[in-house]
């Protein structure tokens, strides 16, 4: 049976409507998705101007590349150290703020603020902090302590970079828990005490399965972030010392726009969009057995 | 629904961001003939040029001489633009600008890159067009300073600065730290690099700033320490390009010899902290004439030749070439433009920032007259008698691959209780792979 002529007119109006997104979603996320696998496919010398079809050959290069290796292992490195100290810090913190106090809504907005920094601009004057002579050493020396050459020393540099992007995010993740601790009934709380549990068996057993959904949310968030740290590592480490900072990310910007292997580049972010989408996939999955209800 | 899928979707967006850049690639591979006597175009054409100076003078500069050839050739130009890339990216987003099909006309090439931008034939030949046009004077220029920029019989790219490395000397700090004069040790035959040392540790000493700071290195970018090296007659790899020689004893020597002067005498800055001569942040600094520039008269200095080794002195200079892109889109009209740049006439006025590489304007009193900030006594000891018999700073066809892999080996250098030997021996294992390619 043909429409009739009103719901064709209300059609056409919802394409009409949804005509911007998806045609923008086409331009820029989907066919440059598609551009990057056909990349990969191919090596590409951006000054000879050659593009050739190679094949898997980018992909087996992988395998054998001791660099990538290296790159994995920084990016397991930051990732697990950012996640772990990232929703540490930002739960205590929720927690910590979500106590009836004076002076809370103070603190809140003072780990808040870094959030709306400029990324770079942060990153920066923490660049200055953290030289051999910067604010942080001189601060340590006042206590006595002669701290080391952060972001020259490996296993220095890396936890600097860790911290320095903890601090820059971790008042959105401590905002989103303290909306989840605000929403946890009070009489379940209260029902608890009355059964005698105390703080920490409150806090196990009642609060942290009521706000797992949203600790759901913060891992997914943290972890595919972490995925895609670039700015930090480049205007503080440029990879270095070694290559203890080089992630995934930079390896592949150095890829493409240092040597010019475009097409080796273009397959390294195959692989990076596959490992995010793995990952989430399994937290999407895993969340049946730890998150105590859906949103 | 959650976050999640939409975040997935982000983050293939950011992934994906790469190709977005590279989905604007234009098939365009330009005309890759030699270029001549351009034919005239249907209309007069846009030219641009990728600079890495900021300077406005110079940026003026140049517009004036553009500004005189779009007047000379209408039917050809109607407007020439210099666009500013800044210095640390300048290649990266070069090459980013061909890979999204949006190749400038004329770009400014460092002379790292040249062996790779040369032998890629991403670069029109010039000869034929310097050679053929009326007055340029071709033989003028000098051959040791268009070696790097040739391939076979063809030229790549016009050297139009070759740029001497020498010490500027903040001789306020050395008087009030006691220290003697630089150039009262060039004449008698006492500038060598242990004497600086000496100098710089002790005027550091004293002033509570910084010694001698090797200008643009900062612990990344090794290839300046050639203005050390080459004082050791020391190279990163043979002259072909195909052997490492980090591990010969000339250069562990010569780092020994930094490395120590760094961490034993504190007369270098240690990695991390950032000194800026120019702005009295440090006592020498070891950098091109061509920043003689940046200079005000916040403090007295002077400018010396690099010191002397323990193989003697060795002038080490730093170029930079103008090319011309085969996948711009007007490669003739670019040469010739190029050809009227750098004419002998407008030669000389670009000398005021950039030794040009014309034997006829390689003398003290030309480059003085271009040049007030330095007296003709200093620019013919230190750039004229420089560019004759001066080495350039490292250059590879696989530069981009082998500068980071060698700054990635030399981070373990930079600390205290680092092993040379070590250090060398496990570079040149990480390049001798990359220079056997």
């Amino acid at each position: 049976m043909a429409a009739s002529a009103a719901v064709r007119r209300d059609r056409l109006v919802g394409y009409t409507m949804v005509a911007p997104v998806v045609l923008g979603s086409l331009a820029f996320v989907v066919l440059p998705l598609v551009m990057v696998v056909w990349y990969s496919l191919h090596e590409w010398n951006v000054l000879a101007n050659t593009f050739t079809f190679v094949g898997a050959e980018n992909y087996q290069r992988m395998a054998a590349d001791p660099g990538l290796a290296d790159a994995l292992r920084a990016t397991l490195w930051f990732s697990v150290g950012l996640v772990v100290v990232n929703i540490a810090l930002a739960l205590l913190l929720a927690v910590l703020l979500n106590q009836r106090l004076p002076g809370t809504t103070t603190f809140r907005t003072f780990f808040f603020s870094p959030v709306v920094v400029s990324l770079v601009a942060w990153t920066i004057v923490w660049s200055f902090l953290l030289q051999a002579d910067g604010g942080i050493n001189g601060f340590l020396s006042v206590l006595g302590v002669e701290g080391p050459n952060w972001l020259r020393r490996p296993d220095a540099a890396m936890a600097a970079v860790i911290i320095v992007q903890v601090f820059k995010n971790v008042g959105l993740n401590m905002i989103l828990f303290l909306a989840a601790l605000q929403g946890v009934p009070e009489e379940l709380q209260e029902a608890a005490r009355l059964d005698g549990a105390g703080a920490w068996r409150r806090f196990r057993s009642v609060t942290l399965p009521l706000i797992s959904p949203t600790v759901l949310l913060v891992s997914i968030i943290t972890i595919v972030g972490s995925l895609e740290v670039f700015a930090q590592i480049d205007v503080l480490t440029g990879g270095g010392p070694g290559s203890s900072t080089t992630v995934l990310v930079y390896y592949l910007y150095q890829q493409a726009f240092r040597f010019n292997e475009f097409g080796y580049a273009s397959a390294l972010a195959v692989l990076l969009f596959v490992i995010v989408l793995v990952l989430t996939l399994l937290q999407w999955q895993s969340r049946k057995r730890w998150v105590f209800h859906e949103v | 629904m959650s976050a999640h899928p939409t975040r997935a979707r982000r983050t293939a967006a950011a992934v994906g961001a790469l190709g977005t850049a590279l989905a604007l690639t234009s098939c365009a591979g330009g005309s890759s003939a030699p270029a001549g006597e351009p034919e005239t175009p249907d209309e007069p054409v846009e030219l641009r040029m990728t600079v890495w100076t900021a300077d406005e003078a110079q940026l003026e500069l140049f517009q004036t001489i553009a500004d005189a050839y779009v007047a000379e050739n209408p039917e050809l130009v109607a407007g020439v633009s210099f666009e500013t890339i800044p210095f640390e990216d300048y290649t990266t987003a070069l090459t980013t600008q061909l890979a999204g099909g949006n190749a400038p006309d004329l770009a400014w090439v460092f002379e790292s890159n040249a062996p790779e931008f040369v032998a890629s034939g991403a670069l029109v030949d010039l000869r034929p067009v310097l050679e053929g046009t009326d007055g340029y004077a071709a033989d003028d220029l000098v051959p040791s300073a268009l070696s790097l920029w040739e391939d076979g019989d063809g030229l790549y790219a016009y050297p139009f600065s070759t740029s001497p490395f020498a010490v500027f000397v903040n001789t306020d700090q050395l008087a009030a730290a006691g220290q003697p004069n630089p150039a009262d040790l060039v004449a008698d035959g006492g500038w060598t690099f242990d004497a600086a040392r000496d100098i710089a540790a002790a005027t550091a000493q004293d002033t509570g700033k910084q010694g001698l700071v090797v200008r643009d290195f900062d612990y990344q970018a090794w290839e300046n320490l050639a203005t050390v090296w080459s004082g050791w007659q020391a190279q990163p790899w043979s002259a072909d390009g195909t052997e490492c020689t980090f591990t010969d004893p000339a250069m562990v020597d010569a780092l020994t010899w930094f490395h120590d002067a760094v961490f034993t005498d504190g007369a270098l800055p240690e990695p991390g902290t950032t000194a800026d001569f120019f702005a009295g942040d440090a006592a020498m600094t070891i950098t091109q004439i061509s920043r003689a520039s940046s200079l005000d008269d916040s403090f007295s200095w002077d400018v010396v030749p690099l010191p002397a080794g323990p193989a003697g002195q060795q002038d080490v200079v730093g170029q930079a070439g103008i090319g011309v892109f085969a996948a711009g889109e007007h490669p003739d009209v670019a040469a010739d433009f190029l050809a009227y740049f750098t004419n002998p006439e407008n030669a000389a006025q670009l000398a005021a920032y950039f030794p040009p590489p014309r034997a006829s304007l390689l003398n003290g009193e030309d480059l003085a007259a271009a040049n007030p900030r330095l007296s003709a006594e200093q620019l013919e000891a230190v750039v004229v008698e420089s560019v004759q018999d001066a080495v350039t700073k490292p250059a590879h066809a696989s530069f981009a691959k082998l500068s980071e892999t060698v700054r990635a080996e030399l981070d373990a250098l930079w600390v205290e209780d680092a092993d040379v030997e070590a250090v060398l021996a496990d570079t040149c294992a990480a390049i001798t792979p990359l220079l056997e390619d």
